[in-house]
């Protein structure tokens, strides 16, 4: 690899200060840390760091969202199919046109991708120019994150302009990674959802469609949220062969991606797991009223997909571990209460998250204040 | 009764080039130096001038807010020099030793016969006060103050740490005269912890006029520090004092010989060293004189006085620092990787699960200095609190340092942490985060806020 760094070498002195290409240092220091770990060395303070940084960090959580993404394309093809008549049921399903069903779901979802990474990294790369900062990596989750979260048949252009807005709103003006306060792909779902309805909800976006018709399949959250039974089993949920958003069908996906992030101590156990005690225990209080199963109920719609991979963020959610159980069983019932009662919106994981988002400061807050407190008494203690 | 306090949080950094326990004489050390940078927040006045001819145990310089606080010679000579820095800064005051160290007399005598102000007198004629730590702000002990306790950690758990049970054989006389010091300056017993498997064989579990208590666990259960916190933490308003072991023997040793005898053992240890072992030396020793035919010589290498976590950069032309026993030389990491972040990468450390080493904890690495990464935002929670074993929130300090809420600070413990204490944070913190210097930062504006 030396010619490449020679190379850069070569042109660093361009993008240096006074340099030709200035006006695109940031950028050019974004791609050069991405290809070559920089040869800074310590100076003050620990004279030995850890191998790990937030390029790792970030890289793993991408890997965690691989299976889900490969299964979400491949589920895009298979319920256009299922849709259209051309296969009948899941029998059969892996024996035949496997391969074409994932490159139809390809060819659906890659759009999606580039044009968030575009707009969302455009954004990035500017905003870190003019503030004189370098690139941060958050939005390599992010920008991967945007897509899944969004029904297949969801306008480009849609998306570009909620990435933009969750980046710009979300994010930059706070002050770029690690500053936000809201979950930034949430923020952009969000943004769609409130100011589109009609394109992310309903029975009309969910399944890719070719011809200017829409097709209209219910998802398992408006089948409960219209009261009627469910169609679909607990098998089908847990392997995802469901319409649903793209990422977000498949439990199964979605636990290996959780035993990744696990593992590797990317993903915080406490909030993971309370999380889905949270919405556990409020699925089986509210199952009378539901009239759906707990297991559904954690199986249906972005729940896993919110719990494993958004209420995680460790930028937006509580910071202490105490704060973490707290902040992960409240979404989670949270999530399930908006569910069941409030007629308006099928889902409630996303807008449970954000709320809760909102409020993981102050968690905190009470949390290290306990601590304050049990210090001060302990001064009293000697007092006394 | 001695307790065992069990530490579940924190991280033992196996490094490679572990001295081994022998003791070598070392070859002449021809130059010492006191450095006034060793010691936090001191504004030094400075006694002699270069060519003066000077006694071991004769002032170089003093603290100038302080100036019965008195830094001395650790041996005879003549000051060769007195570098400074920007500003005029005083940064080394450099003796040219003797051959034959001519000491300063101080009168032998027997540390119970004397009191409380006589023996504080002794240790600050002697130049001895300086070994004197005061918790909180890690700085050295005001004369006039009174602490709750004194603690002496009897271990070291940082990477590469020398063993003191080592350092101080032979030494048990001088020790034990040190601890008897430190009793009356108290008026209790000295806080002696030991680490959990210290066995009976040991120096230290045959002294006298000490509470012994046990640590058990990882890196830093052997910071004073941390030991405080369990056994008897510090609340608004009040002192404990901090020895470093040897320091304690060359206490003693002022009161059985009396004479300022700097000789301490140090440990010569990293992965740059070709025969790490313990060699006598001196407090303040010429860095070129210590390494002299010890380094492999293969590539660029790192010199600290300290250990890799909280030592301090010395170049050869360096000088070992006031309270270092231990020099540790490792690789610079001053080069590109490619695709560093992306590769399995199984010769790095890591304290994540993010890289192999969590699979062979028994592993032993060459680590150098590179930063692994850019510095970032805090991003990654839940972090700092597994290698840091305080009832403290390390984040909301360092914000509250960062946002210099002085009251904040108070109620979050900045009484009770040193950069030490905080520094394994400052490794494992994926973003890059100067933890010690911000702590440092935080503790100059306490001091100076609340002065």
């Amino acid at each position: 690899m030396n010619f490449l760094r020679n190379f850069l070498d070569k042109q660093k002195p361009k993008f240096e200060k006074g340099g030709k290409l200035s006006k695109l240092h940031s950028v050019f220091t974004g791609f050069e840390s991405f290809l070559f770990v920089p040869n800074e060395t310590t100076s003050g303070g620990a004279h030995i760091r850890d191998a790990v940084d937030l390029k790792r960090t970030m890289i793993v959580v991408v890997l965690a969202l691989v299976p889900a993404l490969l299964f979400g394309m491949y589920n895009v093809g298979y319920q256009n199919a299922l849709a259209t008549g051309s296969i009948e049921s899941l029998s059969g399903l892996f024996c035949n046109g496997l391969f074409e069903l994932f490159f139809y779901g390809l060819c659906k979802v890659l759009p999606m991708i580039v044009v968030s990474y575009v707009v969302g990294l455009g954004i990035e790369f500017a905003v870190a120019q003019i503030k004189g900062h370098e690139i941060n990596e958050g939005f390599l989750v992010s920008g991967l994150l945007i897509p899944m979260i969004m029904p297949v048949e969801a306008p480009l252009w849609m998306v570009g302009l909620s990435t933009a807005f969750a980046v710009i709103i979300g994010k930059e003006i706070f002050g770029g990674t690690g500053m936000n306060i809201w979950n930034p792909a949430l923020l952009a779902r969000a943004f769609f959802f409130f100011s589109y309805p009609s394109q992310i909800s309903g029975d009309k976006v969910w399944i890719a469609s070719d011809t200017v018709d829409a097709i209209s399949k219910a998802t398992p959250l408006s089948e409960m949220a219209q009261g009627q039974p469910l169609t679909y089993s607990v098998a089908d949920l847990f392997w995802g062969f469901v319409p649903g958003s793209v990422g977000e069908t498949s439990a199964f996906c979605i636990l290996i991606g959780a035993v990744i992030l696990l593992l590797t101590n990317v993903a915080s156990w406490r909030t993971m797991l309370s999380v889905f005690a949270g919405g556990f225990l409020m699925a089986w209080a509210f199952e009378s009223v539901s009239q759906v199963s707990a297991l559904h109920q954690l199986l249906m719609g972005g729940f896993m997909f919110g719990a494993v991979f958004m209420a995680t963020d460790p930028v937006t959610s509580a910071q202490t571990n105490t704060g973490k159980i707290i902040y992960g069983l409240l979404i989670g019932a949270m999530a399930i209460i908006i569910r069941c009662i409030n007629p308006g919106y099928p889902e409630g994981m996303m807008l449970a998250i954000l709320l809760m988002n909102t409020f993981a400061p102050l968690i905190d807050w009470f949390v290290v204040q306990s601590n304050i407190k049990r210090r001060l008494k302990r001064a009293k203690a000697i007092a006394h | 009764m001695s307790k065992v306090i069990k530490l579940t949080k924190g991280l033992d950094i196996k490094l490679n080039g572990k001295a081994e326990k022998v003791v070598q004489p070392q070859g002449t050390i021809t130059r010492c130096a006191l450095k006034p940078t060793d010691f936090r927040a001191l504004v030094p006045k400075l006694v002699v001038k270069v060519g003066d001819e000077v006694k071991a145990g004769d002032v170089l310089f003093t603290d100038k807010a302080h100036p019965e606080i008195k830094f001395t010679s650790p041996v005879s000579g003549t000051v060769e020099e007195i570098k400074r820095g920007e500003r005029r800064k005083l940064l080394e005051v450099v003796v040219k030793a003797d051959s034959e160290t001519r000491y300063r007399e101080f009168e032998k005598a027997n540390v119970q016969s004397l009191s409380r102000e006589e023996l504080i007198q002794r240790l600050l004629e002697s130049g001895l006060w300086p070994t004197l730590k005061q918790r909180p702000y890690d700085i050295i002990a005001s004369p006039e103050s009174m602490p709750k306790a004194i603690f002496v950690s009897a271990f070291d758990t940082a990477p590469l740490a020398p063993d003191y049970d080592v350092i101080l054989n032979g030494q048990e006389k001088d020790l034990q005269t040190g601890l008897d010091c430190l009793a009356k300056l108290c008026g209790r017993k000295v806080n002696l912890n030991l680490q959990a498997d210290t066995p009976s064989t040991s120096l230290f579990t045959k002294l006298q006029n000490v509470e012994i208590n046990y640590f058990k666990g990882k890196h830093p259960a052997g910071n004073a520090g941390i030991q405080i916190n369990r056994l008897n933490p510090i609340n608004k308003g009040e002192i404990v004092w901090v020895v470093n072991v040897q320091d304690v023997a060359l206490i003693g040793r002022l009161f059985n010989e009396g004479r300022f005898d700097a000789r301490k053992i140090v440990a010569i240890a990293g992965s740059e060293i070709s025969k790490p072992m313990y060699y006598h030396s001196i407090l303040g020793a010429s860095v070129r004189d210590m390494l002299a035919g010890k380094l492999k010589n293969q590539t660029e290498e790192r010199i600290i006085s300290g250990n890799v976590l909280t030592g301090t950069n010395v170049e050869q032309n360096g000088f070992l620092g006031f309270y270092d026993n231990l020099l540790t030389v490792i690789p610079e990491g001053n080069h590109y990787e490619f695709l560093g972040w992306a590769a399995p990468g199984f010769n790095k450390f890591s304290a994540s699960k993010l890289f192999p080493s969590f699979l062979c904890p028994k592993k032993h690495y060459t680590l150098d200095t590179n930063f692994h990464g850019e510095r970032r935002a805090f991003v990654v929670s839940g972090q700092y609190e597994q290698v840091f074993p305080m009832d403290i929130y390390p984040v909301y300090l360092l914000k509250a340092i960062l946002a210099q809420d002085i009251d904040r600070m108070e109620q979050l413990g900045i009484y009770e942490v040193a950069p030490e204490d905080m520094a394994l944070c400052e490794f494992v913190c994926t973003s890059k985060t100067p933890v010690q210097q911000i702590v440092n930062e935080g503790i100059e504006l306490m001091m100076k806020e609340t002065n």
